[in-house]
């Protein structure tokens, strides 16, 4: 028998429905993994084996009744930024410490009731600010194909869970390319659903209007099936859509014949890692072999929206994160005065990354800059949304890179949060138009560091994404490249 | 020596009103609303009005549709597509670090409400805006420095109306006040109650000499608990504002607190730095969309409001204009006086009886005219009594006895009447008889009488009714005593 963690979702889907192995023993297999690798990649803040193991148990119950619910019996982590009920959340964050929500997020608890198992809560950027994981406030996620660089970010935990096979698929968050951006540096697939396509109930936020659940995958299909079972509407999120969700499984097999591809000429700029670039023409060239129209398009506003995104993203933030006051949970020092307790909670609760983005963001919101900033950064994103919709009436997919370069090395950008911020600049677009996008592996550069191909679809089109990336892992392995551990 | 001239001041005056709906549920989570002062502390809570981390707003349908209500009632323009905004600032009561309220694009604006003067006119005060809100949680600061949270009150809707600066007396905030609170009433929205705070009104006051069209410094009022000492904080601080430039000084921004014991305005200490609360639309929530045909549909179920009510009063049970106000002016009081009239009652006769006998018995017992629900008479039984009148079973003067009693004690005028033995006297031989016991035993003002003196009679009348302890029959009495005075010409 192969290991029972190198299986995908759908081949462990296949053992399970067919008594090969059951539920406890594929959980008990990526537990044992998570135990061995560990210490050497960090991807969990905490790693919950009762809970799996009981939740596998009652899988396996369902099975033996003939159950065959897709997601039935497969682990599964969660990012630590979606609340699980009775098990600590924090977002990576000292000021969350011992925090234990009273709910479940409706995405995890979709997953639960699909009968997924969760292995545990993995690692961020703290509340999902950065690209890389080191501004965790507890430890930095290490890239399995590559200790010594960042798995990327902020789903980093996530991401380097699903690369090195301490579990089948992941949820992440993205909110300006956070699980995007940590698949391409560690050679797996994410999707970045449509803004509202799945629930935000549950998901702390870090900007409300960009942020949305992700699926990490090591291949389209099994990414879909996940997607599958969390996208749609829920009355406790007034942002999401009541659109119906149609079968990914059946919608992904449709082939690229006749398929419109857009490639915007601004993408391949300078900045951009040679080899990314090489690897991307190369993608580009494969569709067009597979029977896809290429073409070129422009996103004229693209250059603006880094600037955009950091302006929004952090008025927002600087809101969502008031809450965090000591007051009614999380980590609270006590002071003599209310004010002074406000300021040592939240001074010594918070990292130097999350205070950088919540001064950011009162700045851009505060009165005498508000026109200036938060006003106009909304109608630079008009702008940018705008540009996706013309492109969108010429070609039915739009793609390019993921990040400009492979992952970096721990420590190389910490200083520089800027040139950090670049590192988002191809994945921003897309939660800023709310439009639904994709990364999947498409090679790797001269260190054997794994490179990401990014296909954006329109409006609620993420059944486009799943056909275009299903034809594409058809005709290639890259996706088949696992890292030595 | 130099002409003293002295500046006469006039107060410019918008008051801005916090309503609690009556909704269930609160604005944004299916938390039930309860009764602050009954409800044990944090037990009306949830995960999204204690703030937990990930939660998210819903709006509750029936909070706007009460919303549309008022602004319809106060002729303001619904807007089809408003927008919530976050009003951002740390304090404990506010467990998100912001509340969910409405700023640029409120749901209602440009509205107005006319109000009754003392002198009989009429005047158009503006509504700027209404628009949704949530209530903050509750603050109790202990002696010992620590401070307790009941979060039961998290959350609940709030409806802010925001008035142009149109009223111009403490007078005008009263009058203003009371239809305001009668509408609310009326509406079922909100139940008037300002000693639970379950409304709140807060005036904006500044003064200028006549004639000025600037504003000056303004402070606002808070901590009001009831009209009357809205209208009493006004007239102070409008007297405090022109003492304050009389005497050379200068009007601060700030807010200030009413302090009942001393019937003084105080400056408010606290949460008083200028505030930056940097707005910026809530992102949580799409904008609220309000369809034309649901603002129809609501317009068409509203109830009856004072001002039509009045009118009708006046067209079709022909009361007079004073009657007609007094008894629109709460919607308790409206509601017992057309209870009463179902029941058969005359109108013009029943509001007499209510409002001369009833708000006496209420006033002298310190009760407010809007609490008619709560005292003992019933409708039908005033009604009942008014019968007992008509029907010359009592008189007039044992049915306001009868009325104290069924006041003090409650129970059937019927019944009062037959314990009490307090029926009319008509036998025309029992008044007779004491007629000429009295004729007899006051020979002197006979005499006057026989000499002309006509007022003498009256007095005579009182002395036969006396001895038939009150309840002889007057409409007999009169013409019997006459003739009986006659009779001793001879
Ligand atoms: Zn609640």
């Amino acid at each position: 028998m192969t290991t029972l963690t190198a299986l995908s979702l759908t081949e462990a889907r296949a053992g399970l429905q067919k008594g090969d192995f059951t539920s406890v023993e594929l959980t008990q297999a990526y537990l044992d993994r998570i135990h061995a690798l560990e210490p050497k990649i960090q991807a969990f803040l905490n790693v919950t084996t009762d809970h799996a193991l009981a939740s596998a148990k009652s899988a396996d119950q369902r099975l033996q009744q003939g159950d065959t619910s897709p997601l039935l019996g497969i682990p599964v982590a969660i990012k630590d930024v979606l609340t699980t009920k009775d098990i600590e959340t924090t977002c990576a964050s000292k000021i969350l410490k011992g925090y234990i929500p009273p709910y479940t997020a409706t995405s995890v608890q979709k997953l639960f009731d699909a009968g997924m198992v969760m292995l545990g809560k993995t690692n961020t950027d703290e509340f999902a600010m950065g690209s890389s994981t080191e501004n965790s406030g507890y430890f930095t996620t290490r890239n399995p194909w590559d200790v010594e660089r960042v798995p990327g970010g902020s789903s980093g935990g996530s991401a380097a869970a699903v690369a090195s096979q301490m579990a089948p698929v992941a949820l992440g968050t993205d909110t300006g390319g956070s699980v995007r951006q940590p698949a391409a540096y560690c050679g797996i697939v994410a999707v970045k659903p449509t803004y509202g396509r799945v629930s935000r109930y549950g998901l702390i936020a870090f900007a409300s209007s960009l942020d949305s659940v992700g699926v990490f995958g090591q291949n389209i299909e099994d990414t879909a099936l996940v997607l599958q079972a969390i996208a749609g509407h829920d009355p406790c999120d007034s942002t999401s859509l009541l659109a119906e969700v149609p079968d990914y499984l059946t919608e992904m097999r449709k082939g690229l014949e006749g398929m419109r591809v857009g490639v915007p000429k601004e993408y391949f700029a300078d900045g951009l890692q040679p080899e990314v670039a090489a690897a991307v023409r190369a993608a580009i060239d494969q569709f067009e072999t597979l029977g896809a129209d290429v073409r070129e398009v422009s996103l004229p506003n693209s250059e603006h929206a880094i600037s955009t995104y950091y302006l929004i993203a952090t008025a927002e933030a600087s809101s969502n994160l008031a809450r965090y006051d000591g007051v009614r949970y999380g980590a609270r020092k006590n002071e003599s005065t209310l004010w002074d307790t406000y300021r040592a909670t939240r001074g010594q609760g918070f990292g130097s990354e999350v205070k950088r983005r919540i001064m950011l963001g009162t700045y851009a919101l505060s009165s005498g800059y508000y026109d200036a900033y938060y006003l106009k950064a909304q109608k630079v994103r008009t702008l940018i949304k705008s540009d996706f919709d013309r492109a969108f009436e010429e070609v039915d997919i739009i793609l390019g890179p993921t990040t400009p370069s492979t992952a970096f090395k721990i420590g190389e950008k910490t200083d520089d949060p800027l040139e950090m911020y670049l590192s988002d600049i191809f994945t921003v677009t897309a939660n800023l138009a709310g439009v639904c996008a994709l990364s999947l592996p498409c090679g790797f550069d001269n260190q054997g560091l794994p490179i990401g191909l990014q296909i954006h679809a329109p409006f609620l089109q993420e059944a486009r994404l799943f056909r275009a990336g299903y034809a594409y892992q058809q005709a290639t392995k890259w996706h088949q490249q696992h890292p030595t551990l | 020596m130099g002409a003293t001239t002295t500046i006469k001041y006039e107060p410019v005056i918008g008051l801005e009103i916090h309503a609690e709906l009556l909704t269930n549920t609160k604005m944004f989570c299916r938390c039930p609303v309860v009764d602050p002062t009954i409800s044990p502390p944090n037990t009306a809570v949830c995960v999204v009005c204690t703030g937990q981390p990930g939660v998210l707003p819903v709006i509750n349908k029936r909070a706007v549709e009460y919303a549309i209500m008022v602004g319809l009632a106060l002729n303001c323009e619904i807007r089809e597509t408003s927008i919530f905004a976050r009003k951002n600032y740390f304090y404990p009561d506010l467990p998100k670090g912001y509340q969910i309220s409405q700023y640029e694009y409120p749901l209602c604006i440009n509205g107005w409400l006319d109000i009754e003067l003392e002198n009989g006119q009429t005047k158009r005060i503006g509504i700027r805006r209404a628009h949704l809100e949530e209530d903050t949680a509750k603050n109790t600061h202990l002696n010992d420095g620590t401070s307790l949270i009941d979060f039961n009150r998290s959350g609940v809707a709030l409806l802010e109306i925001v008035t142009e600066p149109d009223l111009r007396s403490a007078e005008e905030v009263e009058a203003f006040a009371r239809k305001l609170r009668a509408i609310l009433q009326y509406l079922g929205v909100n139940n008037g109650d300002m000693s639970k705070g379950v409304l709140r009104m807060e005036p904006n006051i500044s003064v200028r000499p006549i004639g000025s069209d600037e504003l000056w410094t303004r402070t606002e009022v808070k901590n009001l608990n009831s009209i009357r000492n809205v209208a009493r904080a006004t007239a102070y601080e409008i007297e405090r504002q022109i003492s304050t430039y009389e005497s050379g000084g200068q009007v601060i921004q700030q807010t200030m607190g009413w302090d009942e014991l001393r019937q003084i305005t105080v400056p408010q200490r606290g949460k008083e730095d200028a505030h930056d609360y940097r707005y910026f639309p809530e992102p949580d929530l799409p904008p609220l969309q309000v369809s034309h045909e649901w603002i129809e549909e609501i317009r068409a179920k509203m109830p009856e409001l004072p001002d039509v009510k009045r009118q009708r009063y006046m067209d079709e049970l022909g009361l007079g204009e004073y009657d007609a106000s007094v008894l629109v002016a709460d919607r308790a009081i409206a509601e017992w006086f057309e209870l009463a009239v179902s029941e058969g009652g005359d109108p013009k006769n029943l509001a007499n009886w209510i409002i001369v006998e009833m708000f006496r018995l209420m006033n002298k017992d310190g009760l407010e005219r809007e609490q008619i629900s709560e005292i003992k008479i019933q409708p039908a039984q005033l009604v009942a009594l008014i019968k007992l009148v008509e029907d010359r079973i009592i008189n007039n003067n044992t049915a306001k006895k009868v009325l104290a009693t069924m006041y003090a004690e409650g129970g059937d005028p019927v019944e009062i009447v037959k314990a009490q033995g307090l029926a009319q006297e008509t036998d025309s031989s029992v008044l007779q008889a004491a007629i000429e016991q009295v004729l007899d035993e006051n020979p002197d003002e006979v005499q006057r009488w026989l000499n002309g003196e006509e007022k003498v009679e009256k007095f005579l009348f009182g002395q036969v009714m006396r001895a038939l302890k009150g309840k002889a029959d007057a409409q007999i009495l009169g013409p019997l005593l006459n003739t009986a005075l006659r009779n001793r010409h001879e």
